[in-house]
């Protein structure tokens, strides 16, 4: 019994928040992999482009809620989401027109389109907030939970509750279905090979009958739909609040990275890497450690072993472990 | 390189913020208008003379050649300008005189890439194939320009290199340097184009491979298409070349067929080694 109650306490906040949390940081390394991989540079804008996309889908819920209309127990941000991304899409190829167009035609080094994505951060960073504010908004509506804790306490009759949000649920199958859809598009249709073999060998693309210009538009086209689907289903899960946003980031990077950069593979696998370690390492253990070790051996503190406050850290570390020991990154990526 | 600010890429080593390697070295620009023009030879760079962007002039007065159902080579010592004279025929440089002439019309104001859609296939010497990508998959997106059926095309190219069909599943970056070069040739045939241009495809492949690599140039020969190449093995080369251009500084020094050139003294104490 006492077993079962620590797998319950551990499936309920350490396995089932992480790999919601893994699948949506998972979303967003895929956006940043793609852009490093086809357009050559570390898309610092990532995180506010998610902040965007997602500004659009909760302008899009409100009006549809005070229309009354809705997905009945699913939450009304999914019917809002295609909006969304059209939004963000909007947005990232007026950028790409008004902005990236210029140094592409500069052949411009990568290192200076870092540069410029940063100024485009900063800019839809003030854009985001401007529409739609600095504070925290909650937007997810429906059924909160699959499985609530007293209804699985009443089931099963364990000390331990196990929780499922629907948030979290819905999280993983939207997730599922955006990384088939992505790896569908690259590897069987002729665009997605295309995109390939313009981010293998641009001037053998070029020769071969490919236009740069359609590569880069399709790109920025399904960046902006991960991108807003990430944020969306995090702001779900967590709530949206633009600052998160900005520092989310950081762990997109090390997950990017810690996969191996350019490889959306890797991408998938270090969102869940840099999700499992941020929250097992953030996590009191010792409500497991009290059902698993015999009374002697209990621990007398939390058994955490960092504050939820230092999680970033625990992103950063890895990181600086990857690029020390292992550069390429676990699905042998690029970043040398 | 050449003065513009944005290509200052010194001191930047950090792949974990940019991808490290070449990005595209062609220039895009805009195609002018292909004009008829009247011309007995099928492919012809007349009396080129150009460099790269800005720069110096590389090409003085140039001129190559290859006609139906023939193989021309370009031959020369290191640094004669063989491959900037291809690239020249092919778009890739900035041509100040001269004209590019082909089947009856002038192509010179071309961008590369529409020269692919008027039937022109060229491999490159370096970077020539899509490393991650499979056998198969190089060669589709050689065909990308095509709407039609490929898959003919496709067993065409398996049937002259018949490794490639063994491998095709296989990335092509994993194959060793013989292999690629069939991959290279393989991609450029795929579009069915009315001449092939090859830029040194034995280079850098051991003598075994290299002997075959010819048989497989002059059976694609034997299929109609003419073949226009440089290449560092001049003996070799000319054996099998029925026109020979040999290049010193950017000029044409020494023109005829491969057997006038081999027999020439002048030719082979200078650059066939006697």
């Amino acid at each position: 019994m006492d077993l079962l109650n620590a797998v319950v306490a551990l499936l309920n906040f350490v396995l089932i928040p992480a790999t919601a949390y893994g699948a949506q940081l998972a979303l967003g390394a895929l956006g940043v992999t793609l852009i490093y991989g086809i357009l050559r540079f570390s898309n610092f804008a990532h995180g506010d482009t998610m902040a965007f996309g997602t500004t659009i889908t909760i302008l899009f819920t409100w009006w549809f809620q005070s229309m009354g209309l809705g997905l009945g127990p699913l939450p009304t941000a999914l019917l809002a989401l295609p909006f969304g991304i059209a939004g963000a899409a909007f947005l990232m190829l007026g950028t790409d027109r008004v902005v990236y167009r210029f140094y592409r035609a500069q052949k411009a080094v990568p290192v200076i389109l870092v540069i410029v994505s940063m100024g485009v951060m900063f800019v839809y960073n003030g854009l985001v907030r401007f529409i739609i504010g600095v504070d925290e908004q909650r937007f997810a509506d429906g059924n909160r939970f699959i499985i609530s804790a007293r209804d699985f306490k009443e089931m099963t009759g364990l000390d331990e509750g196990l929780a499922l949000k629907s948030t979290q649920a819905i999280t993983l199958v939207v997730a599922a279905i955006a990384v088939a859809l992505l790896f569908w598009f690259l590897n069987k249709t002729r665009t997605g090979k295309s995109m390939r073999a313009f981010s293998d060998n641009e001037d053998l693309a070029l020769l071969s009958g490919i236009n740069p210009e359609r590569v880069v538009l399709v790109t920025w086209l399904i960046v902006a739909a991960l991108a807003t689907v990430a944020g969306t289903l995090y702001g779900l899960d967590k709530g949206f609040k633009p600052f998160v946003y900005f520092q989310l980031l950081l762990p997109i990077f090390a997950a990017a990275i810690v996969g191996g950069l350019g490889s959306p593979l890797g991408a998938i696998a270090g969102g869940f890497v840099i999700a499992y370690s941020e929250v097992m390492i953030t996590y009191a253990w010792k409500k497991v450690a009290g059902y698993l070790l015999p009374e002697s051996l209990e621990p007398d503190g939390l058994a955490q072993l960092l504050s939820t406050d230092y999680k970033f850290a625990v992103s950063f570390s890895i990181l600086v472990i990857v690029l020390l020991f292992k550069p390429t990154g676990l699905f042998k990526g690029q970043s040398v | 390189m050449s003065g513009n600010p944005y290509q200052e890429d010194r001191g930047n080593k950090d792949a974990s913020i940019t991808r490290p390697g070449l990005g595209g070295e062609i220039e895009h620009r805009e195609s002018g208008p292909a004009r008829a023009a009247a011309a007995d030879i099928f492919l012809v760079g007349e009396s080129m003379t150009g460099g790269y962007g800005k720069g110096p002039d590389i090409l003085h007065d140039c001129t190559i050649a290859v006609d139906r159902g023939e193989i021309a080579v370009i031959v020369g010592p290191n640094g004669a300008g063989k491959s900037t004279a291809m690239k020249a025929v092919f778009g890739m440089l900035n041509m100040r005189a001269g004209r590019v002439l082909l089947d009856g019309e002038d192509i010179t104001a071309l961008s590369p890439q529409d020269r692919v859609k008027k039937g022109m296939g060229f491999v490159p010497q370096v970077r020539n194939i899509f490393p991650s990508m499979t056998v198969s998959e190089n060669l589709e997106m050689g065909a990308f320009i095509r709407q039609d059926d490929i898959r003919t095309t496709m067993e065409q190219v398996y049937d002259l290199f018949p490794i490639l069909r063994d491998k095709r599943d296989q990335a092509a970056g994993e194959l060793s340097g013989g292999q690629r070069q069939q991959v290279a040739v393989g991609r450029a045939l795929m579009t069915q184009p009315k001449v092939l241009m090859l830029d040194e495809p034995t280079a850098g492949v051991s003598p075994i491979v290299m002997d075959e690599l010819f048989d497989r140039i002059i059976e694609v020969a034997r299929t109609g298409i003419p073949i226009l190449m440089v290449e560092q093995n001049a003996r070799q080369a000319l054996e099998i070349a029925d026109h020979g251009f040999v290049m010193v500084q950017g000029r044409n020094a020494h023109t005829g067929t491969g057997k006038e050139l081999l027999a020439d003294p002048v030719v082979r104490q200078s650059f066939l080694g006697g």
